[in-house]
């Protein structure tokens, strides 16, 4: 029993990242009908912004201290990041050590401004051409992205900790009435989750309840018709191509404490996705998020040991192995409209 | 001649002249000179040129012709590259045998995945064969290991039975050979300040690829080729005609994984030892890549790719900043700097990034590829003479 509820929660972290991509991979496809290989490159970039953003926070400049004297004896140099000027000491070690959250509110404007370049720059040409051709534009694109951030960034994992707040585990196991240590969780994952809830939650929020996600949910399913009542369809869903990689650079912001971020990530994720997209079904964004958490729960629960020595290797291949059972006997996927890419 | 029109008779006798004059052609300057660096005539190299060359010709034969895009290629390869292992460990080291397996098995598997995959169309059928290619990689690299060495591959050991052969040579394992000869031996050929090697393993490929080229040809002009044409064009039409059409898309799919099997054996006999790595979504990415570069659903376009590719991943990435600055070297101090700076990311480790930014270049402007280039150039210097049609010559496609 312990060992369910233990697997259910690990799922969970894994499906929220799952789940968060998948749907901002939907909103691309169900707006503007583009299969976009290059998103996990867009995770991987929200990643390197708390980095970035990490890297511009410990900006420093030398001092000499009066107070301290290195091994010879002379005043000792100490680096100084500059934030400390400003805010003084005790201020700027708190933003330091709170970068991550921090980077969500750097991440927002730069992944939005990503993706209206990418849309409006690349993507844009491509919604005549055939589905196989934009598949391979995204592609190159990833592989392009993925070089320029192994170029500037290089290739070894950078750590990005989380604020101390959330350093140390949290014991679920007491709180359901279990015996102590049998069921901890890491803080930073549950806060994870809460963060892909809530992002979840927005985002259907936004489609429900706005004007504006009204007019894009209408769009999506009679582009033409939209555009005849006089509203300019194209510049929506451009911004809703914006809000899927501020979706996906926030999945990735808040994931660079659970895996130190590296260039390759993104395509490690991408093809997850991919499957996560189809199982839930094409262009279904509740079908992305259920799918997304199904998938990450079914893995964990794949990486028992009891499991793995009954089914040597099934940790490693059961996401795929569902995707396979699901697309043959379900064509549409869990929650896939009748008619949406039903070939 | 050989039962093909005279214009494919003229690709063929043109890939024919390439591939026999490839040491001399990829040699073109001395081997002292400052450019022998862009020399790609060494065995291992050209060796590689054709047998990807023969990897991305299968491909073709499905996404050139049937439209289908398999992202999960590059599992046939390996699958067959392991067979190709297991063949030298049990039986010898002649190379007929390993290769013989590595086209069985792959091709036994590929009717498996094939018929599996082939029941949806598009983007889904895409996403299941990277489905099941994931799923091979993960396998080979961690639950059969006892088959497939893991994560540290399938090599040869003094232990193995080699029944049919000799398990032990001076001590040493044996080399992989064609009843005696090895594949190995190469004859340097030094006239002047130019040297030129001829290497059998390559020219053992190359006969090979010659002869798969040669099929591909016959495949492309046959009634079963029109008929996956027919399928690209338009699959439901044919259906309402009442024609079923996936034995078809079957047999493609399974001719191209026998393809990639073929091109995993040739590997492991020019270098006997299998990787899971070779198994990785990536390396199925890398032959669509070779394919749409060159010119998918061409007959040459396949072949010019894997050759353009992995001349630009040996070559480029060997370029490193000091021959760079050499390069920039007359122009004044700070302009030098900034072509350096500019260009040193595409270089060396970088060779990716020139690879994703000239695939994407030629997604956007050159669908049909290099080919399409090479009818375009064409297409310029012929206007001249209007009575001329800019599509024939050497390099027509088959469409």
């Amino acid at each position: 029993m312990e060992a369910i509820v233990l697997q259910l929660l690990s799922g969970l972290d894994g499906g929220s990242a799952y789940a968060l991509i998948a749907l901002g991979l939907t909103l691309i496809f169900g707006t503007l009908g583009v299969v976009n290989f290059a998103h996990g490159a867009l995770f991987m970039i929200g990643a390197f912004c708390t980095v970035t953003l990490q890297r511009i926070l410990t900006l420093s400049h030398t001092v000499i201290d009066d107070t301290k004297t290195d091994f010879l004896g002379n005043p000792a140099k100490v680096q100084v990041p500059y934030i400390q000027d400003w805010f003084g000491e005790a201020a700027s070690a708190t933003i330091i050590d709170w970068s991550v959250p921090l980077a969500i509110l750097f991440a927002i404007p730069v992944m939005l401004v990503i993706g209206i370049v990418m849309e409006r720059g690349l993507i844009k040409h491509f919604y005549k051409r055939p589905h196989a051709d934009q598949i391979l534009v995204t592609f190159g694109l990833a592989i392009v992205l993925q070089e320029i951030i192994k170029y500037f960034f290089g290739a070894n994992p950078i750590p990005a900790p989380a604020p101390d707040a959330f350093k140390g585990s949290f014991d679920f196991g007491q709180l359901l009435g279990f015996e102590a240590n049998r069921i901890i969780y890491p803080y930073w994952r549950l806060v994870y989750f809460g963060f892909a809830a809530l992002i979840i939650t927005g985002v259907f929020a936004f489609l429900q309840f706005t004007t504006f996600g009204m007019v894009v949910r209408a769009g999506m399913a009679d582009r033409e018709t939209v555009g005849l009542l006089g509203i300019d369809i194209d510049k929506r869903f451009t911004m809703m191509f914006g809000l899927a990689a501020v979706v996906a650079g926030l999945a990735g912001v808040m994931y660079t404490p659970i895996n130190s971020p590296n260039y390759h990530m993104g395509m490690d994720f991408l093809v997850i996705s991919f499957v996560v997209v189809v199982v839930g079904g094409m262009g279904s964004l509740p079908g992305a998020v259920l799918a997304g958490f199904v998938l990450g729960i079914l893995q964990s629960f794949a990486s028992m040991r009891e499991v793995i020595e009954f089914l040597p290797g099934i940790n490693q291949v059961v996401i795929y192995l569902a995707a396979i059972v699901i697309l043959l006997t379900r064509p549409r996927g869990l929650l896939g409209k009748r008619g949406v890419m039903e070939d | 001649m050989f039962g093909l029109t005279a214009k494919n008779t003229r690709l063929l006798f043109l890939v024919i002249f390439l591939v026999a004059f490839a040491p001399f052609l990829m040699n073109p300057f001395p081997s002292d000179s400052a450019m022998a660096q862009f020399n790609a005539g060494y065995p291992d190299l050209m060796q590689r040129f054709v047998i990807f060359g023969i990897f991305a010709i299968g491909f073709n034969i499905l996404f050139g012709l049937t439209g289908y895009l398999s992202f999960g290629h590059a599992a046939f390869l390996g699958v067959g590259s392991y067979a190709g292992v297991w063949m030298f460990k049990l039986l010898g080291m002649n190379v007929i045998p390993a290769i013989a397996a590595s086209v069985l098995v792959a091709g036994l598997l590929s009717v498996v995945i094939g018929y599996i995959c082939l029941r949806r169309s598009g983007i889904y059928f895409s996403i299941l064969t990277l489905a099941f290619a994931q799923m091979m990689f993960a396998l080979a690299a961690s639950v059969l290991t006892p088959i497939t060495g893991g994560e540290t591959g399938l090599t040869l050991s003094l232990s193995d039975p080699r029944i049919l052969g000799a398990a032990a040579v001076d001590g040493n394992i044996p080399v992989p050979s064609f009843f005696g000869l090895e594949m190995r031996s190469t004859y340097e050929l030094v006239l002047g300040s130019w040297s030129f090697s001829f290497n059998t393993g390559y020219y053992f490929c190359a006969i090979i690829m010659v002869l798969a080229f040669y099929a591909s040809i016959r495949i492309f002009q046959s009634p079963f080729g029109l008929m996956l044409r027919a399928i690209k064009t338009n699959q439901t039409r044919l259906n309402y005609t009442g024609l079923n059409s996936r034995p078809y898309t079957l047999a493609a799919f399974v001719i191209s994984g026998m393809y990639a099997g073929l091109a995993g054996g040739l590997m492991v006999a020019m270098d006997p030892l299998a990787g899971a790595e070779r198994m990785f979504w990536t390396a199925s990415g890398e032959v669509v890549i070779m394919t749409i570069l060159g010119g998918a659903g061409t007959m040459i376009g396949p072949v010019l790719g894997a050759g353009a590719i992995k001349y630009m991943e040996n070559i480029v990435s060997k370029i490193n900043k000091t021959i760079l600055e050499q390069w920039f070297s007359f122009m004044p101090d700070g302009i030098s700097d900034v072509f350096v700076t500019l260009v040193y990311p595409f270089i060396g480790k970088g060779w990716h990034l020139t690879l994703g930014v000239v695939f994407m270049l030629v997604i956007i402007f050159l669908p049909g590829g290099l080919v399409e280039g090479g009818q375009k150039i064409k297409g310029l210097f012929s206007r001249k003479k209007p009575e001329t049609t800019p599509t024939d010559g050497a390099k027509t496609p088959a469409e």
